[in-house]
């Protein structure tokens, strides 16, 4: 059986001024995976989340998201994938509940489905506790979790998660990836970040990024094979500094 | 559900819920017009008579809606709450109507409770009032392009700054509220009457004179300035929404 293509891009690039940011990315991504784009600070992992997700447009190359062109068709495109970006971006003076009905009434939910899936979405993410506070109230962890919270609740086909664990404690981290898990399969997860256990642990491939190209790509297993180390941390190394785009 | 007021009703809740910014905003012209009103008790200014105060007050107060709006903005662009919405399918017509329409009865909301203030302190209640009103609804729609303007392009800071002190300063010291302008003269009385305040507090007091022919032409030059703000805050707006940086 062929797996569906969610993503796919083609030489997809983003120059600002005379720096590239992402330089033309070819990357394939199946349709209910769990990929992780990995790479230290300034790689192109954000250029490329916000490129996808149609929130910039790209210099030159384009995208397809489950069919629909990055570049040609945005709107199509917006109406099937949410992003969760990498600050906490929540309503500070709205509740949680309020924060999660007002991202599905803004995606065309009626007052009683908006009620119903923030619930859900209060259940899933084990929010009952704060579900009437204002979010500016919720710690570190718990704002992360409304977060990717209001960005499930439009179902989305492809959700985008950009660096989801940046800045919270271990416990926190783990509660996350506990609940990141859950997804696992049900959707189509692209998440970015720059911790080598975290792409590991949650990832079913991974494609490592540097200098706003993609350097190589696969299982963390394939990658340590690719790099000839023993250790994922190494192989990361190896992959991201060398010169060569080594696989795609 | 219609997105952009789901979009409207939160940017709504999102200000009557800082209490601090409503209470100072609404709080402060109160203040000003039952002090500037004791000094006309005390020493007789015909500037300071309840007739001539009370639209100036009521322009004045309207720069803390430029503050509202364009820390909201701000607020949204720097926490990535924006980021989240523009990866959504809200167009940008979207956008700005959520942004001004709450703003809009808050505004008036402002403008009245400096009326009835004005009423206890002695103005007489009669028709005027309602054309002041709605003489002062362009300035209105200006102080929220500041604002969205402000928002669109300045960090939170900057926006307490820029709308927070120089604003309202400007607002009101080239209004023709507190000292009359032509006492000054020259180039200050030029700076005055090429901006709006100026034009927007004569043209309150005309109305609420029901000198209705005097209303204009200051009422032009701001119906001027508000489509200008507002188009220039349009497109400043939607090019963060399309452009590199949100």
């Amino acid at each position: 059986m062929t797996a569906t293509i969610a993503v796919q891009t083609n030489l997809l690039t983003k120059t600002y001024g005379t720096k590239t940011a992402v330089d033309a990315l070819n990357l394939t991504i199946y349709e209910g995976e769990l990929f992780a784009l990995l790479g230290v600070n300034g790689a192109g992992k954000t250029t490329t989340i916000k490129m996808l997700s149609c929130l910039v447009a790209p210099t030159s190359g384009d995208a397809t998201l489950l069919g629909d062109s990055i570049v040609t068709n945005p709107q199509a495109v917006k109406a099937k994938i949410n992003v969760s970006p990498q600050e906490t971006a929540v309503a500070r003076n709205l509740t949680v509940r309020e924060n999660l009905e007002l991202i599905a009434g803004i995606y065309g939910s009626d007052l009683k489905t908006a009620r119903e899936k923030a619930k859900e979405m209060i259940s899933t993410f084990s929010l009952e506790e704060v579900a009437d506070a204002k979010a500016k109230t919720l710690s570190g962890g718990m704002q992360r979790r409304l977060s990717i919270g209001m960005a499930l609740i439009t179902d989305p086909k492809i959700l985008f998660l950009d660096e989801p664990t940046l800045g919270l404690d271990v416990l926190a981290r783990r509660e996350l990836w506990a609940a990141i898990e859950k997804l696992k399969g049900r959707i189509t997860i692209i998440l970015t970040t720059h911790y080598m256990e975290e792409a590991s642990a949650l990832s079913d491939r991974i494609g490592i990024m540097a200098k706003g190209r993609l350097k190589a790509a696969g299982t963390a297993d394939e990658l340590m094979q690719l790099a000839g180390t023993n250790n994922f941390e190494d192989a990361f190394v190896a992959l991201a500094t060398n010169t060569e785009v080594i696989s795609r | 559900m219609n997105p952009m007021l789901v979009f409207a009703s939160r940017n709504n809740k999102e200000i009557v819920r800082d209490r601090l910014n409503l209470m100072f905003g609404i709080g402060f012209p109160v203040v000003l017009l039952l002090l500037l009103s004791a000094i006309q008790a005390n020493v007789p200014v015909p500037m300071f008579e309840i007739n001539q105060l009370t639209p100036g007050i009521a322009v004045f107060g309207l720069s803390f809606i430029s503050l509202f709006s364009g820390m909201l903005i701000s607020k949204d662009r720097s926490s990535s709450f924006l980021l989240r919405l523009f990866s959504s399918p809200l167009t940008s017509t979207n956008y700005i109507m959520g942004y001004t329409v709450p703003l809009i009865p808050m505004a008036i909301g402002q403008i009245v409770v400096c009326f009835i203030v004005a009423a206890i302190l002695g103005l007489s209640i009669n028709l005027h009032i309602l054309m002041t009103i709605l003489v002062l609804l362009p300035t209105v729609i200006l102080f929220i392009g500041i604002g969205l303007l402000a928002g669109s392009l300045l960090s939170d800071k900057q926006v307490s700054g820029v709308c927070g002190a120089l604003l309202t300063n400007l607002s009101a010291w080239l209004s023709n509220t507190w000292f009359d302008v032509r006492l000054v003269g020259g180039w200050f009385e030029k700076l005055a009457y090429a901006l709006p305040f100026a034009r927007a507090v004569e043209a309150g007091r005309a109305a609420l004179a029901g000198d209705y022919a005097a209303i204009f032409p200051h009422l032009w030059i701001v119906i001027g300035y508000a489509v200008i703000v507002m188009l220039v805050a349009i497109l400043v707006f939607r090019r963060r929404m399309n452009g590199d940086q949100a």
